[in-house]
C-alpha cells in the first residue's frame, strides 16, 4: 500500500508540471484557436535564459523575473504578432505547421548557438526529504505541488472573478458576440498569450532541475502539455489540471506494476480511451467550432 | 498545362533520371533511390493532407510497419512482390482501424490520434524484442532477384525503385482522375457543397488516410531492402514530422508538391553536407533553422508551397 | 563557429604543407559521426577527439610526412544516412574511416568499408559487431562482453553480493550491456533480483527505483546513458537507497557527476577509458582537449582520439599508406604508451578487430571520479 501511495504522491508532483504547460495550450486554443506544437520548445528557452542570466550572475529569482519578461515580449507577444496574427485567418493548418517551424528554430539555434548537453539547472526549493507514515516526500515535490496548484487557483479565479478574466472567457467563447458587447477583443486575446508565456517559464523554472536543460527536452513535455490538455477538455482550464495529473500517476502506476517500456505511451493510450468515450474531454463541454 | 505538355516533360524528367544516375556515385544513387522509397510515402500522405485538408502526423509508423513486415517476410525468403500486397494491406486496415474513431469525433483529432499511434508503435517496435529485434533491429535483409534479374547492385535498385515509383504515381494519378477522386476534390473545394450532394466527407476522408497509409506500407518495403537493416530509429515520429513538412513545402494537394519537398527535405541537406564552400558548411550547423524560417515564411506568404509560386506570381497585383 | 575556425586553420596548414615544395598528398581520413539526433552527445565527442588528435599530428609532421586531412559528417545518428556517407567517405578515396560510435549505425555502414576493403575503426561496443568476421573492422573500446565478466568479479570479491538489480536503458548500448552483466552475473552465481528496464531520456525514475527498492538485493547495478545515470542517481539518493550502486563506464562519468550533484557520491564504476585515468598521456590528454573544446571529454573523446594515433603509429609501422595492409597489420598488432604516448594506454588487438587493455574501478568521492583499482588486461592474466 505504501508502495501505492508513494507512487501517486511523485506522480501528482510531475503530473501538475504537465498540467501548467497543458494549461498555456488550452489557453491559446481557446482564445484563438491557435494549436502551439512548440509549446514545449516555448519551455526549453526559458529555461536558457535563465541560465545564461545565471552565468552572468543574477540570482534565481532575478533571473526568473528576467526571464519572464523576456518570454513575454518575444514567447507571447512577439509570437502572436509575428506568427499567429498572419497566419489565423488561412485556418489551422498553415498555422500548426507555423508553430513546427517555430520549434525548429528553437532547437537549432539553441543547440547549434550554446550546446547539444545536458545542463544542470538549480532547484528552486531546498534538497532534502521528509518520511509520513513510511512515504519518502521530497521537499521539492511538495513545493512543486504547491506553486503550481496555487497558480492553477490564482488563474481560474482571475478568469472567473474578475472584469479583465470574463472578459477573456467571453471572447474565447464567443468573439463577435464579445466584441459587439464592447470588449476590446484583439487586448484579451493578447492577454491569453502573455500569461501562456509565463506559465511556461514557470514550468521551465520547476521541470528544469529533473528534466535538465537541453534543446530537446521541449519534446516529451509539449506531448504531455499537448495530451493532458485534450484528455481533460480542451475547452476547460481546470481540464488540463486534471489530465495533467492523472497522466502523472498512471505513468508512475504502469511503470512499477506493468513495464516501464509503455510509461511514455501511457498519455496516448489514455487519449485514445478517451476520444472514444468521451471525446469533448473529461471535463470538457461540447461545443460547435467555427474552423 | 495541357495533358500533352505535362506526359512530355514528365518522360524528361524520367529520362533525366535515368541517364544521369550512370554518372553519378554510388553514394549519389543511393541517396537518389532514398528520395524515391521517400517519395513513395509523401506521395500517399498528400492525399491525406493536400486532398482531404487533415493532418496526418503517423506516416512514419506506417512507414516501420511495412518496413518490418519486408524484413521479417523478406527474411523468411518470401519474394519481394508477395511481400507488396500484404504490407500495402495490413497498412491499409491499421490506418482504418486508427482512423475511425478519430474522424468519427472531430477532423482536426485525426492529428492527435496518428501522433499518439506513432509513438505507440515507436514504443512497440523498441520493445516487442522477439518480432522486431528491439533497438538491435533487423540486419541482413535481402535485396530482391525478380525474374532472374538480380537488382541487389545499386543502379539496378534505383531503376527498380523508380519504376514501382512511376507505377504507384501512375495508380494514385488514375484514382484521382476516376469518379471517386473527382467526388474527393469536390469535397476538398467545397465540403458543404460536397455533403449536400450526397458525398459522405468521413468516409472519403477515412479511406484517403488508410490509402496514403498503404503508400507508407509499400514504402517501407522498399526501404528495408534498400538499407538492408532496420531498427526503430527511422520511424519515430520526427520523421512524420519531416514528411509533412515535404508534403507542404512542395505544395500540397499538388501532385508533383511532394517530389519537390522530398528533394528539399532529403537531398537538399546532403548537398550541402557534400559541399566544401564555407558558408554552405556554415548552413550544415544551421540547416535546420534556416529550414524552419523558410517553413514559416511559406506559410505566412505562400500557404500553397512552392509549387503554388508560379499561381501567385501570375496573380500578383491581385488581392492577398 | 568553432568548427569554422578549425577548418580554417586545417586549409591553412594543408595550404601550406602543399605550398612548401613537397608534393605531398595529404591522407584523408574520414569521420561518421553522430552530430545530431539521439547520439549528438557521443558522436561530437567521438569527432572532437579525432579532430584533436589530427591537429597534434599534423602539427610535429603528419604521418610519413604526409598531413592528415580529416572530414567529419553527420550521420544524424540514422543508419541510412550513415550507409550512404561510408559509400560517400569510400567513393572519395578515403584511407580510413572512424566511427559511427552508434552501434546500429556501425552494423550497416561497416558492409560499405569492408566491400572496398577501407579500414574502420568504430565507438560502437555491441558484441555483434567483431562477430560478422569482417576483416576491415576495429573497435576503440573494449567491448560490452569484456568489460563485463570484469565487474561482475569485481560484485563477487568486493562487493561479496549474492544478487544484483540490473537497471538499464533500452537502446543498443544499454540493452547489450544488460544482457552481457545478466550472462556475467550468471557466471559467478550470483542472482539477478529485479531486471529494471528504462528508456532512453526518461525523466521520472521514481517508479524504477521503487522497484529496486523492493526486490532488496544487495546490489543495484545502473547500466543508462550520462543524463539518465544522473537521474537516476538523484532518484536513488531522494527515496534514500542505501546499498551499493555500480556500474560500468557511464555511471562515474564527468558529466553525470556535474548533472547529478551530491547524488553522484558513492557510486562505482568499472571503466576502461576515462579522461580521469591516473596517467600522464591521459592527463595530457584530457588538458588539451578542455583548452580545445572547453568542455571535458568523455569516453567517446578517447576513442575518437586514440583512433587517429592507432593509424598513424601502424602507418608507420607497415611504412606506407595503404589501407589493405593497415589492416592485416592491426591483428594482432601491440602499441605502447611508452613509444607512442598517443595511443594514452598499452594496447593490444586480436584478429577479430577487438582490443584489450588494462581498465579501472572508479568511486565517486566529494563530486570528483577517484580510481581505487587498476584491473589487468583480460589478456595478462
Amino acid at each position: 500500500m505504501n508502495d501505492f501511495i508513494q507512487l501517486i504522491v511523485s506522480g501528482t508532483a510531475t503530473g501538475t508540471i504537465y498540467a501548467l504547460a497543458g494549461l498555456g495550450f488550452t489557453l491559446l486554443w481557446q482564445a484563438s484557436g491557435t494549436i502551439n506544437f512548440a509549446q514545449g520548445e516555448f519551455v526549453m528557452l526559458p529555461a536558457f535564459i535563465m541560465l545564461f542570466c545565471m552565468m552572468a550572475g543574477a540570482p534565481l529569482w532575478l533571473a526568473f523575473l528576467l526571464t519572464c519578461a523576456f518570454a513575454m515580449l518575444v514567447l507571447g507577444a512577439g509570437f502572436k504578432k509575428v506568427i499567429v496574427d498572419p497566419l489565423i485567418h488561412h485556418g489551422v493548418i498553415p498555422l500548426v505547421i507555423a508553430t513546427l517551424g517555430v520549434a525548429m528554430v528553437l532547437k537549432t539555434v539553441v543547440r547549434a548557438g550554446y550546446s547539444a548537453e545536458a545542463q544542470q539547472f538549480p532547484s528552486s526549493f531546498p534538497a532534502g526529504q521528509f518520511s509520513l507514515a513510511g512515504i519518502t516526500i521530497s521537499y521539492a515535490d511538495v513545493g512543486t505541488l504547491i506553486l503550481a496548484a496555487a497558480i492553477v487557483i490564482a488563474l481560474q479565479v482571475f478568469v472567473t472573478r474578475t472584469m479583465t478574466g470574463r472578459a477573456m472567457q467571453a471572447v474565447a467563447q464567443n468573439t463577435d458576440a464579445a466584441r459587439t458587447l464592447g470588449i476590446d477583443a484583439k487586448r484579451m486575446v493578447l492577454y491569453t498569450f502573455l500569461i501562456n508565456a509565463i506559465l511556461a517559464t514557470v514550468t521551465a523554472l520547476l521541470i528544469t532541475p529533473t528534466y535538465l536543460a537541453k534543446f530537446d527536452m521541449g519534446e516529451s513535455i509539449g506531448l504531455k502539455a499537448f495530451f493532458a490538455a485534450i484528455i481533460g477538455g480542451f475547452n476547460q482550464t481546470r481540464g488540463a489540471l486534471l489530465g495533467g495529473v492523472l497522466i502523472g500517476i498512471l505513468e508512475n502506476l504502469v511503470g512499477f506494476y506493468w513495464s516501464p517500456a509503455y510509461k511514455e505511451g501511457v498519455a496516448l493510450m489514455l487519449f485514445l480511451v478517451v476520444i472514444l468515450w468521451r471525446p469533448e474531454g473529461l471535463l470538457g463541454t461540447a461545443e460547435e467550432r467555427k474552423v | 498545362m495541357s495533358a500533352r505538355r505535362h506526359l512530355a516533360g514528365l518522360a524528361v524528367v524520367l529520362a533525366a533520371l535515368v541517364i544521369v544516375a550512370l554518372f553519378l556515385k554510388r553514394s549519389d544513387v543511393y541517396l537518389l533511390t532514398l528520395w524515391a522509397v521517400y517519395l513513395m510515402a509523401t506521395m500517399g500522405l498528400n492525399l491525406t493532407a493536400g486532398y482531404a485538408g487533415q493532418m496526418s502526423l503517423g506516416q512514419a509508423a506506417f512507414f516501420g510497419i511495412g518496413a518490418y513486415i519486408a524484413a521479417l517476410l523478406l527474411k523468411a525468403s518470401w519474394p519481394f512482390l508477395a511481400v507488396l500486397p500484404v504490407a500495402a494491406i495490413v497498412c491499409f486496415v491499421v490506418g482504418i482501424v486508427v482512423g475511425f474513431p478519430a474522424l468519427r469525433v472531430q477532423h482536426h483529432y485525426l492529428a492527435f490520434a496518428t501522433l499518439g499511434f506513432n509513438v505507440l508503435a515507436y514504443l512497440a517496435m523498441r520493445n516487442e524484442e522477439a518480432i522486431t529485434g528491439g533497438t538491435f533491429g533487423i540486419s541482413g535483409i535481402p535485396r530482391p532477384t525478380l525474374f532472374g534479374v538480380d537488382l541487389g547492385g545499386h543502379l539496378a535498385y534505383w531503376y527498380w525503385t523508380l519504376g514501382s515509383l512511376v507505377v504507384l504515381g501512375g495508380l494514385l494519378w488514375w484514382l484521382l482522375r476516376s469518379p471517386w477522386g473527382r467526388a474527393f476534390t469536390a469535397l476538398r473545394d467545397n465540403p458543404i457543397r460536397a455533403e449536400s450532394l450526397g458525398i459522405n466527407i468521413t468516409a472519403y476522408t477515412l479511406l484517403a488516410f488508410a490509402i496514403g497509409a498503404a503508400c507508407a506500407g509499400i514504402a517501407g518495403v522498399y526501404y528495408a531492402s534498400l538499407v538492408e537493416f532496420i531498427e526503430p530509429g527511422p520511424f519515430h515520429f520526427s520523421t512524420s514530422l519531416m514528411m509533412l513538412l515535404a508534403v507542404i513545402v512542395g505544395g500540397s494537394g499538388r501532385f508533383y508538391g511532394p517530389a519537390l519537398g522530398t528533394a528539399i527535405v532529403i537531398l537538399l541537406p546532403e548537398f550541402l553536407r557534400g559541399s566544401s564552400v564555407p558558408w554552405l558548411k556554415f548552413m550544415q550547423v544551421w540547416y535546420l533553422a534556416f529550414f524552419g524560417i523558410a517553413v514559416i515564411v511559406l506559410m505566412i506568404w505562400l500557404p500553397g508551397g512552392l509549387l503554388s509560386l508560379r499561381e501567385r506570381l501570375d496573380r500578383k497585383g491581385g488581392p492577398q | 563557429m568553432k568548427l569554422r575556425t578549425l577548418h580554417l586553420v586545417t586549409a591553412a596548414l594543408f595550404a601550406l604543407a602543399t605550398g612548401a615544395a613537397s608534393a605531398q598528398q595529404p591522407i584523408l581520413i574520414s569521420g561518421l559521426v553522430e552530430l545530431s539526433g539521439t547520439g549528438a552527445t557521443s558522436g561530437t565527442n567521438f569527432d572532437n577527439g579525432a579532430k584533436l588528435a589530427a591537429k597534434e599530428i599534423n602539427a610535429a609532421g603528419g604521418i610519413l610526412g604526409r598531413k592528415i586531412e580529416y572530414t567529419s559528417s553527420d550521420t544524424q545518428s540514422n543508419p541510412a544516412i550513415a550507409k550512404a556517407l561510408a559509400q560517400k567517405a569510400v567513393d572519395a578515396g578515403a584511407y580510413v574511416v572512424l566511427g559511427p560510435v552508434f552501434s546500429g549505425s556501425i552494423l550497416v555502414s561497416m558492409e560499405e568499408t569492408r566491400r572496398a576493403q577501407v579500414p574502420n575503426f568504430t565507438g560502437g561496443e555491441a558484441a555483434a559487431i567483431t562477430e560478422k568476421g569482417n576483416p576491415f573492422i576495429f573497435r576503440t573500446s573494449m567491448t560490452q562482453a569484456a568489460a563485463m565478466p570484469k565487474v561482475a568479479r569485481y560484485i563477487q570479491n568486493n562487493l561479496k553480493a549474492k544478487s544484483v538489480d540490473v537497471m538499464w536503458v533500452n537502446n543498443d548500448f544499454g540493452k547489450g550491456g544488460r544482457d552481457m552483466i545478466v550472462k556475467a552475473l550468471g557466471a559467478e552465481g550470483i542472482k539477478v533480483g529485479a531486471d529494471i528496464p528504462t528508456e532512453p531520456g526518461q525523466v521520472d525514475f521514481s517508479s524504477a527505483v521503487l522497484k529496486a527498492k523492493q526486490s532488496n538485493s544487495d546490489v543495484l547495478f545502473v547500466y543508462t546513458n550520462e543524463e539518465e545515470s544522473a537521474r537516476a542517481l538523484r532518484e536513488l539518493r531522494k527515496q534514500a537507497y542505501a546499498k551499493p550502486i555500480i556500474g560500468e563506464t557511464t555511471l562515474t562519468g564527468q558529466k553525470v557527476i556535474e548533472l547529478a550533484g551530491d547524488a553522484a557520491n558513492g557510486a562505482i564504476a568499472h571503466v576502461g577509458l576515462t579522461a580521469d585515468a591516473p596517467l600522464a598521456p591521459v592527463k595530457a590528454f584530457d588538458a588539451a582537449f578542455q583548452k580545445e573544446y572547453k568542455a571535458k571529454s568523455d569516453h567517446n573523446g578517447l576513442k575518437g582520439y586514440t583512433a587517429m594515433y592507432f593509424v598513424k603509429v601502424m602507418t608507420e609501422r607497415i611504412g606506407k599508406v595503404d589501407g589493405k595492409a593497415l589492416a592485416a597489420a592491426m591483428h594482432g598488432a601491440k602499441m605502447t604508451v611508452k613509444d607512442n604516448p598517443g595511443v594514452l594506454m598499452d594496447v593490444t588487438f586480436d584478429n577479430k578487430g577487438d582490443l584489450d587493455r588494462e581498465t579501472f574501478m572508479t568511486k565517486v568521492v566529494d563530486g570528483k571520479q577517484v580510481v581505487t583499482d587498476v584491473l589487468p588486461p583480460l589478456g595478462a592474466k
